[in-house]
């Protein structure tokens, strides 16, 4: 069971909140993209066996996204942080 | 309906095509399982049993070498070595033979899937799985138990009636049966006078089986073996050799290890070892959780899908009830879940069987699924030339003959057999995705 601080709300359990997907920026100008790359960014994940910078949305509380940091083999939570705007 | 007409007289042909291609004959299998042989050994103190494989130690060079010793990649060994008489061929595994996510499963092998080419990959799987144990000379202990899906809305309905609709025109039968029906296959079951959800109405797949997972790992490891498939344990892949464009071997823990051709197998760990080869895979690593009773005596046959609750429960041979859930919400490679995912699912049980209710939970754990986007296979060849890839998509133990006959096919030949067609890499930058549900749908 994850507990996690909430920017916003403090710490709260994981069953306030849907995790979405890992940070990935946005490419700055898609249409420059090749579809293989589009296709990258769109579909693939790096799925790393560690620390992960992931998007969250805290449905059940301020129903904000924020930033978690979190390690997916230990399921420690390093830090949280608002998502930016 | 054009295109399920052009595929129909295409599946007849898929599987003769692979029932021609070769019958290489076994090399050596060093002992038979019969009533025989037990009551030999029995007179014999059981000192006569031998080991049901070799231990050998890495080679240098190898032709192709398969990473991942679960049934995947066991299977894909003995495939290579039958149908295609590539037997310099090595399995490796990091741990034990089948003590991955091969015996982290819950054993159920069903079809029902709800787009073409799903259907006839899993009804294909299904067929092998019943000639398996004799093949291998090797009991999988395969179980034709059928299963029961409770559809607890009319878009579940809805969803079944369109399966059912695909499933017919490749041949699988998935029935419905209504509640009426369900009661007298299941005397224990009485509906509870306010459910959260109503009962609707039930769907049926007749053919539905459980197997002896472990055994299914094991029945491979000791034909491949017999084959000439080199079956090494504790041998954990740390890199992946290119050049150019090209693989051109392993290194592991015991060593570097040449290979004209590798297969990557591994179930809960495929964007790690897919990124020593530099490639970025589109699958997100979730457990899957499970938990078993106490044994009791038999109370029911099938196994039981509620879909409202996307939760399931069979009882085993030795009688255990086997009960499970979606995936946990998040990715982890932690092998296990969430205590919430235990308690909505088991909540969910025990409103449908308030009988359960006393018994005590004896085991649980938590497997490793690698979910691919759009819930199906890929096996597929990669940007990386000579590395193939087999990611089950969902759940993997279903589909593992086929999908290891398909993977030996594709290393074989460097060419997806038409049965995998839509299941390759390349689907994505396509847009022609496979878009699958089922128990763990998570998108």
């Amino acid at each position: 069971m994850l507990v996690i601080p909430c920017p916003h709300c403090g710490p709260r359990n994981e069953d306030e909140f849907v995790c979405w997907s890992e940070v990935v920026p946005r490419p700055a100008d898609p249409a420059a993209l090749s579809d293989l790359e589009w296709t990258d960014y769109v579909y693939n994940h790096a799925n790393p066996r560690g620390w992960v910078r992931e998007q969250w949305w805290h449905e059940h509380g301020c129903r904000r996204w924020i930033i978690v940091e979190r390690n997916t083999l230990t399921h420690e939570v390093a830090r949280t942080e608002p998502a930016p705007r | 309906m054009t295109s399920a007409k052009r595929r129909l007289p295409g599946l007849e042909r898929q599987h003769r095509s692979l029932q021609k291609c070769g019958d290489a004959s076994v090399t050596s299998v060093k002992q038979r399982f019969s009533i025989f042989s037990l009551l030999r050994n029995a007179l014999g103190y059981r000192a006569g049993w031998q080991r049901m494989w070799r231990s050998p130690e890495p080679k240098r060079r190898y032709d192709v070498v398969i990473i991942g010793g679960g049934g995947h990649g066991l299977g894909a060994g003995y495939y290579l070595a039958r149908d295609h008489g590539i037997r310099n061929v090595a399995v490796i595994e990091k741990g034990w033979l089948g003590g991955g996510n091969t015996a982290r499963n819950t054993m159920t092998i069903r079809s029902n899937y709800v787009r073409p080419p799903s259907v006839p990959f899993h009804e294909g799987s299904m067929a092998l799985y019943r000639e398996l144990s004799r093949e291998l000379g090797y009991n999988l202990m395969v179980s034709r138990r059928g299963m029961i899906s409770f559809l607890q809305s009319s878009q579940a309905a809805r969803t079944a009636a369109r399966m059912a609709n695909t499933m017919h025109v490749y041949g699988a039968k998935y029935e419905f049966i209504g509640v009426e029906e369900i009661k007298r296959r299941l005397p224990i079951f009485r509906p509870p006078p306010r459910p959260r959800l109503e009962l609707l109405d039930g769907v049926y797949q007749p053919e539905a089986m459980m197997a002896r997972h472990d055994a299914v790992a094991w029945g491979f490891a000791r034909m491949a073996d017999a084959h000439g498939v080199d079956v090494i344990q504790n041998c954990e892949v740390i890199g992946i050799r290119r050049d150019g464009g090209r693989v051109t071997g392993v290194e592991t823990t015991r060593g570097v290890i040449e290979a004209e051709k590798v297969g990557m197998a591994v179930a809960g760990h495929g964007s790690v070892v897919a990124a020593m080869a530099g490639l970025r895979l589109p699958i997100e690593v979730q457990p899957l959780q499970a938990w078993v009773s106490e044994p009791v005596k038999p109370v029911f046959d099938e196994i039981l899908v509620f879909s409202g609750y996307g939760c399931y429960m069979m009882q085993s041979d030795k009688g255990e009830l086997v009960i499970g859930g979606p995936t946990d919400p998040y990715p982890s490679y932690a092998q296990r879940g969430s205590f919430r995912t235990i308690e909505q699912v088991t909540a969910a049980v025990l409103e449908m069987f308030p009988i359960f209710s006393r018994m005590k939970l004896l085991r649980h754990w938590a497997g490793m699924l690698d979910i691919v986007y759009d819930g199906s296979p890929i096996i597929s060849k990669t940007p990386l030339r000579g590395f193939y890839v087999d990611v089950a998509g969902a759940g993997g133990f279903k589909t593992t003959p086929m999908a290891a006959r398909m993977h030996a096919w594709l290393i074989a030949k460097d060419e997806p057999h038409e049965l995998i067609g839509d299941f390759g890499l390349d689907r994505f930058a396509r847009g022609r995705l496979v878009p699958e549900g089922g128990v763990s749908f998570n998108r």
